[in-house]
């Protein structure tokens, strides 16, 4: 059974606007995905709708099944089942995706309280595991530090450990190294490959950069204004691309990267 | 009066300049030598925090710095020299990174255009309009844009904006900061590619921020590596990012993604 199976879903906003059409994709458990494309081309309301968690007055039809249940339509109740235990995503702004106002440890701990009933010195050392999962150097100081006092790649690393708390089935992260700087990225995505890997989960990775996707999933769609252009294998798509949106991403991306070879051969 | 130029000064030159806020024991960058030739553009690279915008507010006159000379046609820069300044502000533009907040959203795009003409003195909103036409149509606007306010326009198409008002009165010398680093990929090659027509149609010099290392080697001859407020590297871009020396360039330039092959 597919852990994500997405339907003819369709986003409109409030006064009618389509901003997700018809889109279909699937995801089977530990399998990976990209969806790839450029601003406002509906990639990141498509995870937004998998949890359930469009803005107010966007409104989807469809169908969403997510781990045997249907998100269209569901209540919060049983939205809030699934959140975090089947699904749970880390965002492209780790400074907006933590609340400023309280202690990383006490963040970390809220999902782990609620979904392992974990309590005192055992939530304590949960927190600690989690950190220490992630890669984080001294996670004593790091649990009693605010968001602002650790530096943004850290704060993505507390992001993931808290997406990671409830060993959810499917990860999704949305452009989850953007904010980051292109050393910190590196090692953020090898840092994702291996939890990933490590606990054999399900991917939906989105972000608008062709190089990044390929460094963490093998089957990517391309999405442009709310529809599915093409899917397929990265390595397919970035040596033919078969339409002609996808062609004109591939050039863009390889004119810019083509600049630092030529330099490096000379 | 202009002074008269040896070919060889310099445009902007900073000699060992460092800055640090006031309070602050650590400067924020230190002991920074670097040349900005006509004709060879800079690229400026480094990481959050390197203090790559810090060293274009100083090179912008923005901000002074706390040791060190910064000159403009071998001319220490002198915020208080209103000659000099305009002269400087003349030859100097700058561009940001974010398209959004550059622009002011309550002016048409004529009006924020004209905008450094007006301010130099060299025109006033009639004598105006034509070069704000024709500073619209080099970066590849509609003619009926001057009429149109930001909002109306996207990330691409503002960042274009922002190009014609600094280039509306021919300076020598564009600084931007991150100037794509806001923009879709496609939009992203288009603006380079704006950027470079610039370089060799008028003669432009840039000297520009970026974190983005293919869009350095596409746009600047030189470049200079910052790492916690120094340059641990400069030189001719295809020596820095293509053989680099210094450890902290070669994790730079290891750790961009590629394309799969």
């Amino acid at each position: 059974m597919n852990i994500l199976d997405v339907r003819d879903l369709t986003i409109r906003t409030a006064d009618g606007r389509v901003l997700v059409d018809r889109l279909s994709l699937t995801i089977d458990p530990g399998e990976r995905l990209g969806l790839i494309g450029e601003s406002g081309s509906g990639k990141s309301l498509t995870t937004l709708a998998v949890l359930g968690l469009l803005p107010d007055g966007m409104t989807a039809t469809g169908s969403v099944e997510l781990a045997g249940t249907q998100i269209v339509g569901a209540r919060e109740k049983q939205l809030t089942d699934v959140r975090g235990r089947d699904a749970a995503i880390v965002f492209q702004e780790p400074l907006t995706a933590l609340d400023p106002l309280m202690r990383v440890g006490k963040q970390i701990a809220e999902p782990l309280a609620r979904r392992r009933g974990l309590k005192g010195a055992a939530l304590k050392r949960a927190v600690t595991e989690a950190l220490e999962q992630v890669r984080l150097p001294e996670p004593g100081r790091i649990a009693r530090a605010f968001p602002h006092e650790i530096s943004g790649g850290q704060r993505q690393r507390v992001a993931l450990a808290m997406a990671l708390a409830c060993d959810p089935k499917l990860l999704i992260a949305d452009e989850p190294t953007t904010a980051l700087d292109v050393t910190v990225q590196s090692e953020m995505l090898d840092l994702l490959d291996t939890l990933v890997r490590e606990r054999d989960m399900a991917v939906l990775f989105v972000s608008h950069d062709l190089a990044v996707v390929s460094k963490v999933t093998d089957r990517v769609l391309v999405m442009k204004d709310g529809h599915a252009v093409e899917e397929g294998d990265v390595r397919e798509i970035v040596r033919a691309p078969r339409e002609e949106y996808t062609r004109a991403l591939v050039a863009s991306a390889r004119q810019l990267e083509s600049a630092l070879d030529l330099r490096s051969t000379r | 009066m202009t002074p008269v130029l040896d070919a060889m000064t310099p445009v902007l030159e900073m000699s060992a300049a460092s800055f640090a806020y006031r309070g602050s024991a650590a400067p924020v960058v230190e002991d920074i030598s670097l040349k900005i030739e006509a004709g060879q553009s800079l690229a400026l690279v480094g990481e959050s925090g390197a203090g790559k915008t810090t060293l274009l507010r100083l090179l912008l006159g923005l901000a002074r710095p706390t040791s060190g000379t910064v000159r403009f046609d071998g001319d220490q820069l002198n915020l208080r020299d209103r000659r000099q300044m305009r002269r400087f502000r003349r030859s100097v533009q700058c561009v940001f990174q974010d398209p959004y907040s550059s622009l002011d959203p309550r002016r048409r795009v004529g009006s924020i255009v004209s905008e450094p003409l007006r301010s130099l003195g060299v025109d006033d909103r009639r004598t105006a309009v034509p070069k704000v036409a024709e500073a619209l149509e080099r970066v590849g606007l509609p003619a009926d844009a001057a009429e149109r306010y930001p909002h109306e326009f996207s990330g691409g198409q503002r960042q274009r904006i922002a190009i014609a008002r600094a280039t509306v009165c021919d300076p020598r010398v564009l600084l931007a900061d991150e100037p794509v680093s806001a923009l879709d990929v496609t939009t992203r090659v288009k603006v380079v590619d704006l950027l470079s027509e610039l370089k060799e149609e008028r003669g432009l010099t840039l000297v520009m921020v970026s974190h983005d290392l293919s869009v350095v080697a596409s746009l600047c001859e030189h470049t200079a590596v910052l790492e916690r407020g120094r340059i641990v590297e400069q030189g001719d871009t295809a020596q820095v990012l293509g053989a680099p020396v210094d450890p902290y360039t070669r994790c730079l330039v290891e750790s961009v993604p590629r394309l799969p092959a």
